[in-house]
C-alpha cells in the first residue's frame, strides 16, 4: 500500500481569461516508501498535481490510481494525510483536540482516539503540550502538531504542501531532520512540496523538476545519497552535485519562454 | 481611577449641556407665565422655574429622574403608573420576538450556506423586509393579528423578530463562511460528512459572529416591541407610555419611559455580552 501511479493526467482550467492549462500529460510513478519532492517556479502546477493525487482537483484528461483505487474512492478510504502550508489548527481545540479531530470524524473510539494522540505526539515530540491551545506555540510547534494530526489515522500517504514554507531557516532544518527521521519509523509515502532547492535534495529518495505553462515535469532527478542523512550531509560533493542536477533542471524548464 | 474619570467628565458634560438645553427651552413659557401674570422674574427665578415645570418641553434630568424612580418603585408592580409593570410587558414580547427571530436568522443561514438555491431564493426577500419601514408595516400587522383574534403578546412578538432576526442572519452566513478552502480541504481530506463539517467547523467558527449579530438582534428586538406598542390602542408596554405621554403632553413620562427602554436595551446587551464570554473562554478563544 501507499503507491500512487498518474497516467498523462492533464488539468485544465476555465478561466475568464481563457483555459490555463494547469498540468499537461503529467506520468508518474511513486512506488510504497518513496520521499518524492515536487520542485518548480510557481505556476508549474506542482502543487495542483498534489491537489489531483489527493482528490483535490479532479483532472481533466488521464488517470491517477492510488492502492490500485480511483484517487477519489481512496481520499474516502482514507489513504491520505495531507499537510498545508498553515499548520490550519482550530484555535478553539487543544493540540490533543486538533490531532483527535480527523479520529472523530473517522468514529475511532475515545480510548483508541486517546492513544493515538499520545503516540503521534510523541512521534513529532509534542508530548506534554496535548492540553495547550495552538496560540500557546510556536511556528514550528504547530506545523508539527499538524504533521502529527495527518499521520494520527494511519494513512500510506503523507501529502506535504510547502510544510515549512512559513518558517525561519534553523526551524525549517531542525524540521527537515525530524521529518526525515519520521519518514525512516513510519515507512511512509511521502509527497512534498517545496521551493527549496536544498530541501528537496535533503529530504528526498527522488526529485520531480517541473515547469510552468503549461505544467509539466522536466526532470525526474533520483538521489544517490543515503538514506541515512545528517544535516552535515549538504555540505558533501555528492549533495552538491545532486542539487547542481536540480538546479540545471529548473534552468532547463525556464528555457521555453 | 485612571479609568472612572474620563467616563465621569463625559458623564458630567452631556448633563450639563443638558441642563443648559433644558433652561434654554423651557425659558419661554416660564416668561411667557410671568408675563400674563404681570411678574418681572429675576434670572435666578426664570432659572429655577424652567425646571420645575409640570409639562417643560425638556424636562431637566432630576425631574426625568424623579419621574424614573416615581415609575419604578413608587406604585405598586401591578398598577399601570407601575415602569416595571409596562417594562415587564416589553420585555417578555421583546424576549419571544428576540428568540423567534434569532431562531429563524440562525436556521435560514444554515440553509443559504449550504443550498446556493436558498441562497438565491431567500436572501433578496431577507434584505427586502429591511427595507420596508417597520413604522408602515407594525399596524398592519397589528391588525392582521387582531382580525384574526390574536392580540397581546404575539404580534408584537412578530414585529419584533422581523426587526430582530436579519443581523443574526447576516452574521451567521458570515460567520459559518469563515472556515477558508484549506480547511475545508482539509475536511474533505478526512472524508467528512456535511454534518461533521457542519457541527466540529462551521458552527464553531461562527460563534463570535453570532454573539455580535445576538447583541445588536437583542437591541434591534426591543425597538420592534416599542413599535408594535404604539399602534396597539396605547394601553401596556413602554411603547405604550410614550405614546400616552405624547398624547397628554405628559414630557416627563415620555422620557421616563425612554430611559426605562434604554436601560432594558443595556441589560439585555450586557446579559448577552456576559454568555459571550462565557462561551469564548469555554472555547479556550478568549485569551
Amino acid at each position: 500500500m501507499g503507491e500512487i501511479k498518474a497516467r498523462g493526467v492533464s488539468l485544465t482550467f476555465q478561466t475568464a481569461d481563457g483555459p490555463v492549462h494547469a498540468l499537461k500529460d503529467v506520468s508518474l510513478t511513486i512506488g510504497k516508501g518513496d520521499f518524492v519532492s515536487f520542485i518548480g517556479p510557481s505556476g508549474c502546477g506542482k502543487t495542483t498535481f498534489l491537489r489531483t493525487i489527493a482528490a483535490l482537483e479532479t483532472p481533466t484528461a488521464g488517470q491517477i490510481r492510488v492502492n490500485g483505487m480511483g484517487a477519489d474512492e481512496a481520499r474516502r478510504a482514507r489513504a491520505y494525510g495531507y499537510v498545508f502550508q498553515a499548520p490550519g489548527l482550530y484555535p478553539w481545540r487543544t493540540i490533543s483536540g486538533n490531532i483527535s479531530l480527523p479520529l472523530e470524524i473517522m468514529g475511532f473510539s475515545k480510548a483508541e482516539r486517546r492513544e493515538r494522540i499520545a503516540r503521534v505526539l510523541d512521534l513529532v515530540e509534542l508530548s506534554g503540550f496535548g492540553g495547550k491551545y495552538p496560540w500557546q506555540l510556536s511556528g514550528g510547534m504547530q506545523q508539527r502538531a499538524s504533521i502529527a494530526r495527518a499521520l494520527a489515522f494511519d494513512a500510506d500517504i503523507l501529502l506535504m504542501d510547502e510544510p515549512f514554507g512559513a518558517l525561519d531557516e534553523i526551524v525549517r532544518d531542525r524540521l527537515n531532520e525530524a521529518l526525515l527521521e519520521l519518514w525512516r519509523k513510519t515507512r511512509k509515502t511521502i509527497g512534498f512540496v517545496t521551493h527549496s532547492i536544498p530541501e528537496a535534495v535533503y529530504l528526498s529518495t527522488r526529485i520531480v523538476v517541473m515547469s510552468p505553462r503549461p505544467g509539466r515535469i522536466s526532470r525526474i532527478i533520483e538521489s544517490t545519497l543515503p538514506r541515512e542523512r545528517p544535516l552535515e550531509i549538504r555540505d558533501t560533493p555528492e549533495f552538491i552535485r545532486v542539487a547542481h542536477e536540480v538546479r540545471e533542471g529548473l534552468r532547463e524548464g525556464q528555457s521555453y519562454d | 481611577m485612571s479609568r472612572a474619570l474620563p467616563v465621569l467628565t463625559v458623564l458630567s458634560v452631556i448633563v450639563l449641556v443638558w441642563y443648559g438645553a433644558a433652561i434654554g427651552l423651557n425659558a419661554p413659557w416660564a416668561r411667557d407665565q410671568a408675563a400674563r401674570a404681570g411678574e418681572a422674574l429675576s434670572p435666578r427665578q426664570l432659572v429655577e422655574r424652567t425646571m420645575t415645570q409640570e409639562r417643560p418641553v425638556l424636562p431637566a434630568p432630576h425631574q426625568v429622574a424623579k419621574g424614573l424612580w416615581d415609575g419604578i418603585t413608587g406604585q405598586k408592580i401591578t398598577s399601570k403608573r407601575s415602569l416595571v409593570w409596562h417594562g415587564w410587558i416589553t420585555l417578555s414580547a421583546t424576549l419571544a420576538g428576540f428568540a423567534i427571530g434569532s431562531l429563524a436568522g440562525i436556521l435560514l443561514a444554515v440553509g443559504i450556506v449550504h443550498s446556493r438555491v436558498v441562497d438565491l431564493s431567500v436572501m433578496p426577500w431577507a434584505v427586502a423586509s429591511q427595507t420596508v419601514p417597520i413604522l408602515a408595516i407594525a399596524p398592519m400587522v397589528i391588525v392582521v393579528f387582531a382580525s384574526a383574534g390574536v392580540t397581546g403578546l404575539l404580534p408584537k412578538a412578530m414585529i419584533s423578530a422581523w426587526l430582530s432576526f436579519f443581523p443574526v442572519l447576516v452574521g451567521m452566513v458570515k460567520g459559518l463562511r469563515m472556515p477558508d478552502a484549506m480547511q475545508m480541504d482539509l475536511m474533505r481530506s478526512w472524508n467528512a460528512s456535511r454534518a461533521q463539517v457542519f457541527w466540529r467547523l462551521r458552527l464553531p467558527s461562527a460563534m463570535p459572529y453570532l454573539f455580535a449579530s445576538l447583541k445588536v438582534a437583542v437591541a434591534a428586538a426591543l425597538v420592534g416591541t416599542i413599535v408594535g406598542e404604539l399602534p396597539a390602542g396605547a394601553t401596556a408596554g413602554l411603547g405604550a407610555r410614550l405614546l400616552s405621554g405624547s398624547y397628554y403632553g405628559q414630557t416627563i413620562q415620555i422620557w421616563a419611559a425612554l430611559f426605562a427602554a434604554a436601560a432594558l436595551a443595556a441589560g439585555l446587551v450586557a446579559i448577552i455580552a456576559g454568555i459571550e464570554r462565557a462561551t469564548l473562554r469555554r472555547m479556550g478563544l478568549a485569551r
